[in-house]
């Protein structure tokens, strides 16, 4: 038997709570994007948390769904900032200021 | 807060923990916290994803301790398998892997406004747990965790390919979309006068070139003759090159 629920809740709000920080403050994207893989790892132990307490298999389920999304979510992410770093030569989020009027 | 909420959810509690259990979570969040802290404070972005493999070990323990085996397996292959070294690999392919200034701040108060945002929304989510009651006790409509006896990968399985069949062969499109979108992205940009042409000529050039000029090099100290016996060929891939241009 595995400890009550609320233990695992209140971690993951903590990852959770890291992650968004780490992604407000840190200026490299690859940092950034390490960040939402943390938040997503948070949001993955809550369904397990839950898929436990309620004995429904669906919750699991969906955490195989964000394994994927995340996956396909990685690899674009990833070939943009190669396509950015091709033409500004930085992976620095404040360098990105094409747009600012 | 933890405590609070332990008190708050201690209705749902399955049993009674054991000394183990306790040993093996506390070990485990330790290592998903000081992962979390060294992905966020470390300044070198290797570091970052190498304790990124920690904090998602530390997940796995967790996934193995309730129960969610498969989870926990697809968890070190997919995420510290495939993607911290798909983010590794693009930190070495950029040669970004320097120490990052995280002194200087752009924003003047952006981080300490971050911060307490942050924590706000954090100390508002205990709040919340504590005092609303979320767990409607509603039934499984997926299917229950230990039905029949049988394994986890059974039942898991059983889910995605009947409930979630539809879900499931959603995610290969999108698969493919990701694959076909990131070679697109990562491709290398062609001149804007040109379409495709040069691209597909200076291909062969730049790898052809070393070879050709490695063995020359070598060969050239030990036996003259034979070097020049090696270079018709060498001049003839050249010419061959050339005519290809």
């Amino acid at each position: 038997m595995s400890l009550a629920p609320g233990w695992y809740l209140g971690l993951a709000a903590v990852l959770f709570s890291i992650g968004a920080i780490g992604l407000l403050v840190r200026r490299n994207v690859l940092v950034m994007f390490m960040c939402i893989e943390l938040m997503l790892n948070a949001a993955n132990l809550t369904f397990v948390t839950f898929s436990r307490v309620l004995g429904d298999i669906g919750g699991q389920a969906v955490v195989f769904f964000v394994l994927v999304v995340a996956a396909a979510e990685v690899v674009v992410g990833l070939g943009i900032v190669v396509a950015i770093f091709r033409r500004r030569r930085s992976t620095t989020a404040d360098d990105l200021h094409v747009l600012k009027g | 807060m933890t405590g609070a909420l332990l008190a708050a959810t201690g209705s749902l509690t399955t049993g009674h923990a054991t000394i183990p259990d306790i040993i093996t979570f506390v070990a485990a969040a330790a290592m998903v916290l000081a992962g979390a802290i060294g992905v966020v404070t470390s300044r070198n972005p290797v570091h970052a994803a190498l304790s990124l493999v920690l904090t998602l070990f530390g997940i796995a323990v967790l996934f193995v301790e309730q129960d969610a085996d498969f989870l926990a397996a697809v968890q070190v292959i997919v995420y510290a398998g495939a993607i911290v070294v798909l983010f590794l690999f693009v930190i070495m392919f950029l040669g970004v892997d320097r120490r990052e200034n995280v002194e200087t701040e752009p924003l003047k108060g952006q981080r300490p406004l971050a911060f307490l945002m942050i924590l706000v929304a954090l100390g508002a989510v205990f709040a919340l747990a504590v005092n609303a009651n979320w767990v409607t006790g509603a039934h499984a409509v997926a299917g229950s965790t230990t039905a029949g006896g049988h394994t986890n990968v059974y039942l898991l399985g059983k889910s995605v390919f009947t409930t979630y069949l539809f879900a499931f062969e959603a995610t290969a499109g999108l698969l493919v979309v990701a694959v076909v979108g990131a070679v697109f992205l990562a491709r290398r940009p062609s001149a804007p006068d040109d379409i495709e042409g040069p691209a597909d000529i200076e291909g062969p050039d730049d790898i052809e070139g070393p070879e050709i000029e490695g063995p020359e090099i070598e060969e050239q100290p030990e036996d003259p003759a034979e070097a020049h016996g090696e270079l018709a060929p060498d001049g003839e891939i050249q010419d061959a090159v050339e005519v290809g241009q």
